[in-house]
């Protein structure tokens, strides 16, 4: 069962983030990395770069495929997670901590009230599971 | 609906993860394709490749009908002996690749890609009407399993008392294996030592189950398609519908050493004896992407800005960790060590074209 902490909030696309005031840390789930395998190369936006909620900004490659990463919310990125580009399997040793990948200004906080408890991405992955 | 093979539910039992390939639910992984590929280059892996389509050749025009079907020589084959060919149109395109067991001087088996099971089935008996030689598509009557790896012999022979060190590379035997008559080849698409077997689907289960059980404390894996698709490209074997079709002829893929002219005529023989003798404009080529971008299969590649061809086949490659591919280009870049630039989207990223094959397994002292 994949690990949900009741800290974050979620995306539909796999993706949680950590606010603290308007900064808010993104990385992909613990769920989403299970899918995904081994990841071998991420690629990531550079700092100032602004994205819309739901846009791509980035990807995640495991052996055998690439898969696109969403903003969970809008805003311009302040922070990238510089180390996985020697150490991307980070990302499936530690998805909620040392596999993070970037730290974005929110320019509407409000924003993340239209995103998933834990309890509620728990239920939707259990859901796209049992598909 | 997609079909399944015998093993269906004892894989889904195991965890594996089943994907639609070629109109199969298979299982793209078990445990993981990393870990799959690297049991298999230390150990064993155990992968269902029932998909996998099987034609019958048998009567006294068997052998001359293949012999114009095909590129290699079935005229060199001994009883039980094993032969890689092709099937080319008259334009010398690759309508399949193949493996041709000679089970008698009258009685083939051949084992063909599943996509192309039924354009095969339906070539070949075409091909063959009004000659003394009747084809049969017997791929509903057989499992076929492929243990691979530097341990499958040792793990096989606990389950039979066949000699399985007296199968050569690219030999078969009817052997007994735990009970189940089965045929065994000295085959397989991983780079590695392996068999192929044959079985019966009412044995499967039972054989899938020993051989799991068996090669467990040893590190066999249950093995998906993701896993057989990294070793084959690490091995650089031509996968059919990525790295030749029948717009691509055997010299252009590089595999003109399983063309044998002096057998005599075959269907694509002219276009394919000019092309050895004059050269082709372009080549299948190896290459080894110097970033950690992984290049995929369709990714653009270029020299100078000018695009020369598409990524054929590419991925990360477990066991060299390196990303690694193969693409047609022009012959005059298909020379090792030759630096072009691969789309990763939108971004040039180098990549230097390489020998194949990218691993090749070290030679046995025991």
């Amino acid at each position: 069962m994949a690990n949900t902490p009741e800290d974050l909030a979620y995306t539909k696309d796999h993706e949680w983030i950590r606010t603290k005031e308007d900064l808010a840390r993104v990385g992909i789930t613990d769920y989403a990395q299970k899918q995904l395998g081994d990841v071998v190369y991420v690629e990531l936006p550079k700092p100032g770069d602004r994205f819309e909620a739901t846009e791509p900004f980035g990807s995640v490659e495991s052996v055998k495929a690439v898969s696109e990463i969403y903003m969970p919310i809008t805003g311009s990125v302040v922070e990238v997670n510089e180390s996985l580009n020697d150490s991307p399997e980070r990302i499936n040793e530690d998805p909620y901590g040392d596999g993070w990948l970037i730290v974005v200004k929110m320019e509407n906080p409000a924003q993340t009230d239209g995103l998933l408890t834990s309890a509620e991405y728990e239920d939707y992955i259990k859901a796209e599971a049992g598909e | 609906m997609l079909k399944r093979t015998a093993l269906f539910e004892a894989q889904l039992a195991l965890g594996g993860r089943m994907i639609d390939f070629a109109g199969w639910e298979m299982a793209v992984q078990f445990s993981g394709p990393t870990q799959e590929h690297m049991a298999v280059r230390g150990a064993a892996g155990l992968f269902d490749v029932s998909h996998m389509g099987e034609i019958e050749v048998q009567g006294s025009g068997a052998l001359d009908l293949l012999q114009r079907l095909t590129t290699n020589d079935v005229g060199r084959l001994q009883d039980n002996q094993v032969q890689y060919s092709m099937l080319t149109t008259p334009d010398g395109g690759i309508i399949d690749d193949l493996l041709i067991y000679r089970i008698s001087q009258e009685y083939y088996l051949l084992v063909v890609n599943a996509a192309n099971t039924e354009k095969d089935f339906n070539w070949i008996k075409d091909q063959g009407a009004y000659t003394n030689a009747e084809v049969h598509n017997t791929s509903a009557g057989y499992v076929l399993l492929a243990l691979q790896g530097p341990l499958a012999e040792r793990i096989l022979q606990d389950l039979t008392d066949h000699m399985l060190d007296r199968i050569p590379y690219y030999w078969s035997q009817r052997v007994m294996i735990d009970g189940c008559d089965c045929r065994v080849s000295r085959t397989g698409y991983t780079g590695e030592d392996g068999f192929e077997i044959f079985c019966g689907a009412s044995h499967a289960r039972h054989l899938w189950n020993r051989l799991l059980v068996t090669g467990h404390p040893l590190g066999l894996l249950p093995c998906g398609l993701a896993a057989r698709n990294t070793l084959r490209l690490e091995a650089s074997f031509r996968l059919w519908g990525n790295d030749m079709d029948e717009t691509t002829t055997p010299v252009e893929a590089g595999l003109g050493w399983a063309v044998k002219l002096g057998k005599g005529d075959f269907i694509g023989r002219e276009v394919i004896e000019r092309q050895k003798r004059e050269g082709v404009a372009r080549k299948l080529a190896g290459f080894v992407v110097e970033d950690r971008a992984p290049a995929r299969d369709g990714y653009p590649i270029t020299v100078d800005g000018q695009e020369i061809g598409v990524v054929n086949s590419g991925s990360p490659a477990p066991y060299l960790k390196k990303n690694i591919g193969m693409a047609y280009v022009p012959v005059q870049y298909a020379v090792p060590g030759t630096l072009v630039e691969i789309g990763v989207r939108g971004r040039p990223v180098p990549a230097r074209i390489a020998e194949m094959p990218f691993y090749k397994r070290g030679r046995r002292f025991d």
